[in-house]
């Protein structure tokens, strides 16, 4: 295997007497779909609030393209590369579809301190907002406010942000969430492409996109991986079928 | 539905309009209250760029439009007595001079914004504001003490403060000054708002979070807006002070901070013409009511109380029918 582009060693979270992530070492190869899948409260977004830098772990450390990220803060992290969508959709409700897809521009360009000129009259801005925009089909929403948003179109959305930033490593956590049959195969067919520019860590409930898409699975249950492995080893294996495919499927 | 663009236009209109009545019918009181609202407004444009734009409900902002007011007091009873100013290191002369006067006042409270908005950003939500409001208070019981200008008496200054080529004694050309530093700072949050700081300050109010992870410090972006903000209402504070030819600790109190933040949620918290509409409806009620009874803050309070319950958007939110500054 070559350098992983991102890895943990060892992370530890506990929240009082619960191990929320209990000693996990994952990590993602260069052109891959890395899943992590468990139950409902496993530690999966746990786990990814730790890659971010939004919580600080108890142990371990987290390093990305071969440096220790570790004391590194989310703004920091987010500047060497790693581009983070939420489960929960976290987007500027009162502003409109493009100003958000801008934010992340201004992110990218990492420059903010510009008082004076419109935002909206910045053509470099706009444009690599409006690319973002279009590559998840909401174009034709760019004026809306995106409050008036669909939840589907809230969660393409939140993938344009982070597509502004044109990261080294997407962080996903459930982007399929609430989508629809149709939606889920959508997001499913643009995330095999995008694996093409930037290897995906993948928190996902649903099945279907996870054995579509995933290169790896790790299953995450009670805060400790129970198993890692190729799609076919994951759904053969007695122990995860138990702990939790079983209970699923 | 009205839309903004014609609310604004009508409300400077009104002023100059109101100004226009007051010199022809030589109704000098008139045009001081015209400046006390001009004033007051743009207290409250410095005010709604925390407020409006990054969220920062600061109870303390009358401790920038006090910095301002001593700016312009001490420099200018040192002009009047023809006493330097000892600063221990250096000594420095009194001035007169409005320009210098802004100069230093901006800068004061500048640097005070900066020192307080690094300690209370670190705190959100109801601490923010108590924070705040404890610096606020700092300054208000450290001005009653400070004797050497006057403790809380405060300061009188005799001549009203010059600028270039302007007769400030005359109200209308006072006015005059103070109505362009207003336009001027509405200019300003005009192009702030619109500004890509603009954006990322109104997305670091709304997600801090997001914010973070498209590699900008939301709490960098809020200092900043804090500085600025405090900077302006500081300059307020000098007009203020040139207007009544006196400061006082009053200008620290914390009704002061209380009654800024009424008046933007008056008019429409960040919208650029909210605070120049909620200072409009505040010193008309102040003398209107204030003349027929002592008790006139519980009609300004009634009307807050409407206009939290029923109308989110201020006065403006209700004349276009948007209640967000926002699209
Ligand atoms: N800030 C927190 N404080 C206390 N407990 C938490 C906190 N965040 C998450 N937990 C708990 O940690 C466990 C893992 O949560 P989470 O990572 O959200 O799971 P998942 O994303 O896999 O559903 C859950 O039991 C949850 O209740
Ligand atoms: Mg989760």
């Amino acid at each position: 295997m070559s350098e992983p582009v991102l890895a943990t060693h060892g992370l530890c979270k506990r929240f009082g007497a619960l191990s929320a992530t209990d000693n996990v070492s994952i990590d993602l190869q260069p052109g891959e779909i890395h899943a992590v899948i468990g139950p409902n409260g496993a530690g999966k977004s746990t786990l990814i609030a730790q890659i971010c830098g939004g919580l600080r772990p108890d142990a371990g450390r987290v390093e990305l393209l071969g440096r220790d990220v570790s004391q590194l803060n989310t703004k920091a992290r987010a500047q060497q590369g790693l581009g983070r969508t939420f489960q929960i959709s976290a987007l500027a409700m009162e502003d409109t579809v493009l100003e958000n897809a801008i934010l992340g521009a201004i992110g990218a360009a990492g420059r903010p301190w510009r008082f004076w000129r419109p935002v909206l009259k910045d053509t470099d801005l706009r444009e690599r907002a409006m690319a973002a925009l279009e590559r998840v089909d909401l174009t034709e929403h760019a004026g809306k406010r995106t409050a008036d948003l669909s939840h589907g179109q809230r969660r393409q959305l939140e993938v344009a942000v982070a597509l502004t930033l044109s990261p080294k490593v997407f962080v996903m956590d459930e982007p399929m969430a609430g989508l629809g049959a149709e939606g889920s195969k959508q997001m499913t067919s643009f995330l095999d492409g995008l694996r093409r520019e930037a290897p995906i860590l993948l928190v996902e409930h649903d099945m279907d996109a996870v054995f579509a898409l995933a290169d790896r699975i790790t299953v995450l249950v009670y805060g400790r991986v129970i198993a890692t492995g190729s799609v076919k080893d994951i759904r053969q294996s007695a122990a995860v079928k138990e702990a939790y495919l079983g209970e699923s499927a | 539905m009205i839309a903004e663009r014609w609310i604004n236009g009508t409300v400077i209109a009104g002023i100059l309009a109101v100004l226009a009545y007051a010199i022809l019918a030589d109704e000098p009181f008139t045009i001081t209250l015209l400046t006390r609202v001009t004033i007051l407004a743009l207290a409250a444009v410095g005010l709604n760029i925390a407020l409006g734009i990054g969220g920062l409900v600061s109870l303390g902002h009358a401790a920038f439009f006090g910095l301002g007011g001593y700016a312009m007091g001490i420099l200018a009873s040192h002009a009047q007595t023809f006493t330097p100013l000892d600063l221990g290191l250096f000594t420095l002369p009194g001035t007169k001079s409005m320009p210098v006067i802004w100069l230093v006042a901006v800068i004061i409270s500048a640097l005070a914004a900066w020192i307080i908005g690094l300690l209370s950003l670190r705190t959100t939500g109801v601490y923010f504001i108590m924070i705040t409001l404890a610096f606020g208070q700092m300054f208000f019981y450290f001005s009653i003490s400070w004797s050497a200008y006057g403790g809380e008496d405060g300061l009188s200054i005799y001549v009203r403060n010059g600028f270039p080529g302007v007769n400030t004694l005359v109200p209308a050309q006072f006015f005059a000054v103070c109505f362009v530093a207003l336009c001027l700072a509405l200019v300003l949050f005009h192009r702030l708002q619109a500004s890509p700081f603009g954006l990322a300050l109104n997305a670091a109010r709304q997600v801090p979070e997001r914010v973070e992870t498209v590699g900008l410090n939301p709490m960098r972006l809020k200092l900043v807006a804090f500085i600025i903000s405090g900077a302006i209402t500081g300059l307020a504070g000098a007009l203020f002070a040139d207007l009544n030819r006196f400061v006082s600790p009053t200008m620290f109190s914390w009704q002061l901070s209380g009654e800024l933040i009424v008046l933007i949620i008056i008019g429409g918290v960040g919208r650029l013409m909210g605070p120049v509409i909620g200072a409009c409806l505040f010193v008309a009620l102040e003398h209107w009511l204030g003349g027929l009874t002592d008790f006139w803050h519980i009609w300004l309070g009634v009307i807050l109380l409407v206009i939290v319950l029923f109308a989110r958007g201020g006065l403006i939110g209700l004349l276009t029918g948007k209640e967000g500054a926002h699209v």
